[in-house]
């Protein structure tokens, strides 16, 4: 990690930096493209540059010019973050990793000819191919709801525009209102993420709009951390959250968004705000490519491996691999793993054995911050739970605190380690 | 009284049941000669005693047992206020791993003290520190202070050379969190550490004398192996933040 070194790589960067037809010359270096630039994506780009100091061609294809993260948008929901401090951009892995940042839609994925195709009418090579697309919404899994809805009824769920939509209507909320959230079914992207977004919902309420209401149509019996949740809803928001879980119609609902309502068990009920978070499915492109199984895409547990096909490699919320959830601390952790890999097979560099690990921070009111972590390896099958911890209830203010500018150090921490 | 007795007696059944819990400080060390060593190498710094108070270091009155960073009034460094937080207390094996060697433990503690290598040197010191705590014959409730165990703390043997490339692999699970670039919010710096002192803090989280349950996890399953290339590697980088 010299200074020079990375001068070096902005330089060649600078001359590949307007990417033309696919490379003929005869010892091309290998290429590897990404698609998708967020925690598994981004993380997988930085790395391989990084670590093969040049040697390989890497080309990253996302849309977006500024990606906002979606885990800490639910601070941003609950006042304790800002939009801008969610929005990330691609200059430094360009400009210090060399590379290749193309801001396009992957449409098609030819494995044959290991090319991907773009909106923009590229037509790339790849000798890998990561593929990282993050998730996309089950068509029909919310009757009623479709993404043409998301305006009336946004989801949330990527971050972005939807984010600060779903802000907006909260804090304009008639006096009294209630804020309607339909949760997701398992599996779903970021396990705490509907219950903190609650509590993140729930301490903006209690201060601008006490009398509000909040109501969660559950799918699931259970959900992550809902001990420490529930013990903080008590203490925080008495009275204000009612939960209905699948005994009471949680797993029935529907929405109409013309006219505002729930029903849940046939029974229709009008909300003011209705946060529609669907079942979901690996991002679209990786169905286009070929490698998903139903929903997800299946890889291997020891290297992120397509088990579809060894050229490609599925990171982060769209992998099926076992254990970890589905978070951004994940994807980031397995794309380290897959990058390794990438670089064994193209470079012959060192492989070392995977190893993973995950901690989501969750945050219940201001300074009661609350975590769950585990630490995996692969198994015979699929990616397996070796460690976990988890808060207890009842731990004291300081630790709570401790722990809610742990998550902040920990957001700095990945950001960097994402996006250089 | 019957109460205390009965206490008493399951400490002392408890303690004989258990071979390693057989000593306690007193009988390990030696009060008046780890007087000396308070004198020698603490008393500068720390007060004790009757009329003992804050100074460059806190009072040491009644420390086993007490919170890390736990005086209200003193102005702890970031580190030691972290430990506290997280749930370190002094007690016989943290004490001895704090003296042995203080960064090791508490990352960033403000103790300008090098350690004391000798182990029975400092079960002469806590010996002698015992005597202005509780005494488990007085406070049925306080806890036993016999060693647990010889705190496994001295570096890997230095013949162990860490493998830095594999340290450098095994990083990026630490950099998730840890920055690169030294940056210290929230999360503590582990950048250009001596690679001895990154040895024995991990050790101190695999063992548990460390608290923070993440970090006694991520150490949980390092080898002495890993945990030298990992030592290796960090040493090699220098904080730019």
């Amino acid at each position: 990690m010299t200074f020079n070194r990375r001068r070096f790589l902005a330089s060649a960067a600078a001359t590949t930096a307007a990417l033309s037809a696919p490379m003929v010359g005869a010892q091309a270096r290998p290429r590897v493209i990404v698609i998708g630039g967020g925690a598994g994506g981004a993380t997988a780009a930085r790395y391989i540059a990084k670590d093969s100091d040049g040697a390989i061609d890497v080309t990253l294809i996302e849309p977006t010019r500024q990606y906002y993260t979606c885990f800490f948008s639910n601070l941003y929901l609950g006042g304790f973050w800002d939009y801008e401090a969610l929005g990330h951009s691609y200059g430094t892995l360009a400009s210090e990793y060399g590379i290749n940042v193309l801001h396009d839609w992957a449409v098609g994925v030819d494995r044959d000819t290991r090319t991907v195709s773009t909106a923009g009418g590229h037509t790339l090579p790849y000798d890998r191919l990561i593929v990282a697309p993050g998730i996309d919404f089950v068509a029909g899994s919310v009757p009623g709801w479709d993404v043409s809805h998301q305006d009336a009824m946004p989801h949330a769920y990527k971050a972005g525009s939807q984010t600060q939509l779903l802000k907006h209507q909260v804090e304009t909320m008639r006096q009294g209102g209630t804020y309607a959230m339909v949760a997701p079914p398992n599996p779903y992207r970021c396990p705490p993420g509907p219950y903190e977004r609650v509590s993140m919902i729930a301490h903006v309420l209690s201060r601008i709009n006490p009398t509000a209401k909040i109501l969660i149509l559950d799918p699931k019996a259970n959900f992550s951390k809902q001990t420490l949740f529930e013990d903080g809803w008590l203490r925080h928001y008495p009275g204000m959250i009612e939960r209905i879980g699948p005994d009471f119609g949680g797993a029935n609902v529907e929405v109409r968004p013309d006219s505002m309502e729930v029903v849940v068990d046939g029974s229709a009920e009008t909300v003011d705000v209705c946060n529609v978070i669907p079942a979901q499915k690996a991002g679209r492109i990786a169905e286009l490519a070929g490698v998903t199984d139903g929903n997800w895409a299946p890889v291997t547990p020891g290297d992120m491996r397509s088990r579809v096909d060894p050229n490609i490699f599925v990171l982060g919320d769209a992998s099926a691999q076992g254990a970890m959830p589905k978070s951004g601390f994940s994807a980031n952790s397995q794309a380290k793993v897959a990058a390794n890999a990438v670089r064994g097979d193209l470079t012959g560099s060192r492989v070392f054995p995977a190893r993973y690990s995950n901690t989501c921070w969750s945050l219940i009111a201001p300074d009661d911050g609350v975590k769950v972590g585990a630490s995996y390896q692969p198994g015979a099958d699929q990616i397996e739970s070796v460690s976990s911890f988890i808060s207890d209830v009842g731990e004291s203010a300081d630790l709570r605190r401790r722990t809610y500018e742990e998550s902040i150090g920990w957001y700095e921490g990945i950001t960097a380690d994402i996006f250089g | 009284m019957r109460g205390r007795e009965f206490l008493l007696s399951t400490v002392l059944t408890g303690a004989l049941s258990a071979p390693v819990l057989s000593q306690t400080a007193e009988t390990l060390g030696d009060p008046e000669a780890g007087l000396a060593l308070f004198r020698r190498d603490c008393a500068f710094c720390h007060q004790i005693g009757p009329e003992a108070r804050n100074a460059v270091g806190p009072q040491l009155n009644r420390i086993f047992d007490r919170g890390a960073g736990a005086i209200e009034g003193f102005r702890y460094s970031r580190g030691m206020q972290r430990m506290g937080i997280d749930g370190l207390a002094w007690t016989y094996e943290t004490l001895d791993a704090y003296l042995a060697n203080p960064r090791a433990l508490v990352s960033g503690t403000r103790m300008s003290y090098r350690g004391m290598p000798d182990a029975q040197d400092r079960h002469d010191l806590i010996a002698f520190l015992r005597r202005h705590s509780d005494q488990p014959q007085d406070i049925p409730e306080s806890a036993p202070t016999a060693l647990a165990a010889q705190p496994d703390l001295p570096p890997a043997p230095l013949g162990v050379e860490g493998d830095a490339d594999y340290g450098e692999y095994l990083s990026s699970e630490c950099v998730t969190c840890h920055q690169q670039s030294g940056a210290d919010q929230g999360i503590p710096s582990i950048v250009g550490w001596h690679p001895e002192d990154f040895v024995v803090a991990m050790r101190a989280y695999k063992q548990g004398l460390r608290p923070h349950p993440v970090m006694q996890m991520m150490a949980g399953r390092l080898d002495d192996d890993q945990i030298a290339a990992l030592a290796a590697y960090f040493a090699t980088l220098t904080p730019t933040d």
